[in-house]
């Protein structure tokens, strides 16, 4: 298991390479224009935009500036750093072109947020969706199965961004409670502060994820009851609440691990609508203001930290899934 | 017969009807079924699919209730009526008292525990002792049914034994608690034929240690043939006949009886033309009226298709569901049996 564990970290690096080479070939190959002409004022002159080019390391071949690019990442820029510019060090992912910040510091500054948000929300979501998916296969037919596929549908059809704007609407411009608004408050800072701002941000990123697992939870648990093996176990005298929550749900929680692993890792760089409507100044909302300002070095940086936590947490999965299912045995 | 050997009655079903309501109709799996089966025997249950065996042990497990069908008649369990008893109580009987194995071992186990760890739980399901003496009992248990290396083998799961040997750790769950009744649904159909004999061999060897009742399931008259003690035959959700083993196979009485018998190939009497039953069973909606294999009879005549035939001992202890006389019964049998053998010279 350990060597597995270590191949597939060894793999991870490479899937990181190549979806940085990808990126680099999007973002610095094909746009046209030169992003040099941006710095270099409103009337440049060609001098000044050379003497840019060769700042941002733009005069050199294609693949001396991507080979430029992976030291960096690996080694650090913290010698390379440009006059006046703080943050650089490892991993090196350049300066952004809007706001001639470190990129590496961004990332360090909106990372936890964004992870804050999502582990919250991922938290909530599973014990929702789980739950309700339970009571729903165990009561099928009834009115609280048909209560709990009725939020399933709410839940998938709600857009974030609406239901965003009407929490927000409610607790906090009707209601005026002042502790659940937008923002992003520091842990450190104020801890309860961090919480009840995120509360709302939580639930509504978390609805749309829940409903989804419900309707997962109930299909595989309405499967799995059927099973032989859950016959044995009422056979053997077992209590029906042992036979579903042990039995029944260990086997049809292991396939749901697969895909909360993969959610969560989309999600970093990836929860955009939510961070942009309360206002949480993550990685998903970094990524669509880099994305239209084609700050290439901020695009790279993000895309770099989300292929990461993706080919992560897939390893991850993987893992978790060979400890649930014993007939999964990696070597 | 060796009825008189045979121990008081521990499990009687008396008149027992199992009916699904289902959007198409109601599906009659169990129709006016009773039977006795007592201690120290092996009462085989054998039919076609679909004729109702393993719903009636299903019910009399209390795995079948009366939340998604409608039952009908009692089933005594030392003299305690199974059907009127509450979930709770089932649970304390199913398992301990009243266990059951069934037909695919493959199935059966849950896949991501340990072999030992169910069979663990199953023991302290209804005995409150701690996991090391529960755990003895299981390794205890798994060595007497023919497991090797017990204490290695508890920490396996279960997709590392093999189909023989996950029988044998069902049938050591199902005799954790010394259980005086049996059910064994299919227990040998997934398996290899010499795996099977050893299973059989150990339930038979089970049922002798332990004086326990037997209810042997299964579609295969060999089967049967080796280790029961009474056979009951099933139709349609009905018993047609039932008979000590020697009988049945030696003076069978009732027309289905024999179309089974008939279609069981055999090796010593070689060249013996296969002659399967025409037709198919009926479907459980719409039983057809009178008996219920009129249409598939060839000894059909006027009563058959509009009259019911009761099932009762119309003498020698062996009773069976047919309008025809014992005198007919036994003139066609022999009939039927010198012109299986003239076939085949």
């Amino acid at each position: 298991m350990g060597r597995y564990v270590v191949r597939r970290l060894l793999w991870t690096v490479l899937v990181v390479l190549i979806v940085t080479l990808l990126t680099f070939i999007i973002f610095y190959v094909m746009p046209p224009g030169n992003p040099a002409v941006r710095f270099a004022g409103k009337q440049p002159t060609p001098e000044l935009i050379a003497e840019v080019e060769h700042n941002l390391g733009l005069d050199r071949s294609l693949p001396e500036q991507y080979g430029l690019f992976v030291k960096r990442l690996f080694l650090g820029d913290g010698d390379e750093c440009p006059v006046g510019i703080s943050g650089c060090g490892w991993p090196g992912l350049g300066v952004s072109y809007d706001s001639r910040t470190a990129v590496r510091e961004e990332m360090i500054n909106r990372t936890p947020r964004t992870l804050a948000l999502i582990v919250g929300a991922a938290t909530i979501w599973l014990i929702m969706g789980v739950s309700i998916g339970v009571v729903s296969a165990l009561k099928r037919r009834t009115i609280w199965d048909r209560l709990a596929m009725g939020f399933a549908l709410f839940g998938i059809s709600a857009p974030v961004f609406w239901l965003g704007l009407v929490a927000l609407y409610v607790f906090s411009k009707t209601l005026q409670i002042e502790a659940l608004g937008t923002g992003y408050v520091e842990f450190s800072s104020n801890p309860w502060g961090w919480f009840t701002h995120l509360l709302l941000p939580w639930f509504v990123l978390a609805l749309l994820y829940a409903a989804f697992y419900a309707r997962m939870t109930r299909g595989n648990l309405i499967d799995v009851m059927g099973e032989d093996y859950i016959r044995t176990a009422r056979a053997k005298g077992l209590s029906e609440r042992t036979v579903v929550l042990k039995h029944g749900l260990r086997a049809s929680l292991t396939p749901i691990v697969t895909i909360f692993g993969l959610d969560i890792a989309l999600l970093v760089g990836g929860a955009v609508i939510t961070e942009t409507v309360f206002n949480i100044q993550g990685l998903g909302n970094y990524t669509v203001q880099a994305a239209q300002g084609a700050d290439l070095p901020a695009v790279t940086g993000v895309v770099v930290i989300a292929a990461f936590a993706v080919a992560f947490m897939n390893l991850l999965v993987d893992v978790a899934y060979a400890y649930l299912d014993p007939r999964v045995r990696y070597s | 017969m060796s009825v008189h050997e045979l121990g008081e009655p521990l499990l009687e079903v008396r008149d027992l009807k199992v009916h699904f309501p289902t959007p198409d109709g109601l599906v009659k799996a169990v129709d006016g079924l009773s039977f006795d089966v007592r201690r120290g025997e092996t009462f085989g249950i054998v039919g076609e699919s679909g004729s109702g065996k393993s719903v009636t042990c299903l019910t009399a497990l209390g795995l079948i209730t009366r939340s998604n069908a409608e039952l009908g008649g009692e089933v005594l369990f030392k003299g305690r009526d199974l059907l009127a008893m509450s979930g709770e109580e089932l649970q304390k009987i199913r398992g301990k008292e009243l266990a059951m194995i069934f037909q695919d071992p493959f199935a059966c186990l849950h896949p991501m525990y340990r072999v030992g760890d169910q069979l663990v739980e199953a023991v302290r399901v209804h005995d409150p002792v701690s996991k090391q003496v529960a755990r003895e009992r299981v390794v205890e248990l798994l060595s007497a049914v023919g497991i090797p290396r017990p204490r290695e083998r508890f920490r396996d799961y279960p997709h590392q034994y093999s189909g023989g040997m996950r029988q044998r750790a069902m049938i050591a769950m199902a005799l954790l608690h010394n259980p005086d009744v049996l059910i064994a649904d299919e227990p040998t159909t997934a398996l290899d034929v010499t795996v099977q004999a050893q299973i059989l061999e150990l339930i038979d060897r089970i049922k002798t240690e332990f004086r326990i009742g037997v209810i042997l399931i299964t579609h295969d008259l060999g089967v049967i043939a080796d280790v029961a003690q009474t056979v009951m035959v099933m139709y349609a959700g009905r018993s047609m006949e039932r008979a000590g083993v020697v009988d049945l196979f030696g003076k069978p009485l009732h027309p289905y009886t024999w179309g089974l018998l008939e279609s069981i190939p055999t090796v010593v009497q070689k060249g013996t033309r296969l002659m399967p039953i025409e037709g198919a069973p009926p479907s459980l909606i719409s039983v057809p009226p009178g008996c219920p294999f009129h249409p598939r009879c060839p000894h059909r005549f006027s009563p058959c298709d509009s009259e019911r035939p009761d099932f009762k001992d119309r003498g020698g202890g062996h009773p069976e569901a047919c309008h025809l006389s014992v005198e007919d019964k036994r003139r066609l049998w022999s009939e039927r049996e010198s012109r299986r053998t003239q076939v085949a010279v």
